[in-house]
């Protein structure tokens, strides 16, 4: 009776033209036509999307939350980057 | 490195007050893990063996109208169940092994579901009385602690409120009706009104994990608090529709700005729990049937998928 689990995929949608796709859920399906289809089903029942991506779990690389920290100190100390940073005479107009 | 753990620990109790959300890969601690795992596939649970009760009136429904709004709310109640099931997963619980878990009868699902659905007006107050508790309990949830949780409780609720509104008219439609129907309501009524109070689950003083669950944010209410709301939210709608509350002790108490309601049966509750209820064989029997009945059709969508990926690779080699 234990036969083996179908493999989990994520489920990415486009809620409307001109818009992301965006991460939903996830979902088991045998392949991606199955999984795009039950995708349909689970996410967009009431006119959630006009676009579905689907890819296998496994195929996704995520960064180590733990590193957050050291991982995105570069970009912690440049301030500069930000146009707030930068001084204005108050007689320029449109900047 | 316990130092290490420790850090760890407090880092994630001052994420969880000052309400961030907790995601998949973040550290938590074992208890949190577990009491989410516990919490979430039981509520998946829920979902899918609440689609029984109501399934059984389907093709009885009264008019295409009432069974094409049943069929789509027993079908949002699927979709509820998968959305919780992929939440779950998230803290690395296997679907296989929670749907093995229900089916064995180790893990449990809400009790007002081993109740039998007696006539067309069960229907409407399920949805009214049952699925109204329901959004009673997910609301709060929606900013539970644990990110994928509190996401999958966003789209629940948000197709919540149809599903109760559609037990409200299927009352008040009978209400307005003849006598008889009227009275079918009534004894629906009194069927599910104390079943539907237990749902909140235990009182406050015999709820052990309430104080971890409430300190973790997972919960946001106690078990009494959403069930004094709940009473008195129904209350009114009951007067409405003409309905009596089978609770002769119900009175309102100026002082709390509420509803006193009678004892519930404790004994009752724990005897449904612990498999004892009108149904809770039949349920599991008819989940572990359409398991094994649909077996053949995993099995073979999977070899399908096999084989056209081999044949896939064959072609580009
Ligand atoms: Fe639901
Ligand atoms: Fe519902």
């Amino acid at each position: 009776m234990n036969t083996k689990e179908w493999p989990l995929w994520e489920v990415f949608i486009r809620s409307k033209q001109g818009l992301d796709h965006k991460h939903v859920g996830s979902l088991h399906a045998a392949d991606a036509e199955m999984a795009v289809q039950n995708a349909r089903d689970v996410y967009t029942r009431r006119m959630e999307g006009i676009s579905i991506w689907v890819v296998e779990s496994k195929h996704i690389h995520a960064s180590n939350p733990d590193d957050a920290t050291a991982f995105y100190e570069p970009a912690n100390d440049k301030v500069y980057r930000h146009p707030t940073f930068y001084e204005v005479p108050a007689e320029i107009k449109n900047m | 490195m316990e130092e290490v753990e420790v850090n760890l620990e407090a880092q994630f109790e001052e994420k969880v007050a000052k309400d961030i959300r907790i995601e998949p890969k973040d550290w938590m601690p074992d208890a949190y893990r577990k009491t989410l795992i516990r919490q979430i596939s039981q509520h998946a649970h829920s979902e899918i063996v609440g689609m029984l009760p109501e399934g059984n009136w389907i093709t009885r429904a009264p008019s295409l109208k009432r069974k094409a709004i049943l069929l789509a709310k027993v079908q949002d109640e699927a979709g509820h169940g998968l959305y919780l099931y992929s939440a779950a997963e998230t803290l690395g619980a296997s679907r296989d092994q929670m749907i093995a878990d229900l089916h064995s009868g180790k893990a449990k699902y809400s009790s007002i579901f081993n109740y039998p659905t007696l006539s067309w007006a069960d229907i409407g107050a399920i949805g009214w009385l049952v699925d109204g508790a329901a959004i009673m309990n997910q609301v709060p949830l929606c900013r539970t602690s644990y990110g994928p949780y509190a996401r999958a409780m966003v789209r629940v609720c948000k197709e919540e409120s149809f599903h109760q509104r559609q037990g409200f008219e299927i009352m008040m439609t009978l209400c307005n009706g003849a006598p008889e129907q009227k009275k079918m309501a009534q004894e629906a009524f009194n069927r599910w009104w104390w079943p539907t109070l237990m749902m909140f689950g235990p009182k406050d003083e015999e709820s052990p994990n309430t104080e971890q669950s409430m300190r973790w944010r997972i919960k946001r209410f106690t078990n009494d608090e959403l069930r004094q709301r709940f009473v008195d939210m129904m209350v009114p709608q009951a007067e409405f529709l003409g309905l009596t509350v089978p609770d002769k002790d119900l009175t309102w108490n100026e002082a709390k700005n509420g509803y006193d309601y009678g004892q519930i049966d404790w004994d009752e509750f724990w005897s449904v729990v612990k498999g004892n209820g009108p149904c809770n064989k039949q349920r599991i029997q008819t989940r572990v049937k359409a398991d094994q009945e649909g077996a053949w059709v995993r099995e073979a969508a999977l070899a399908h998928a096999e084989k056209r990926a081999q044949r896939e690779q064959q072609k580009v080699a």
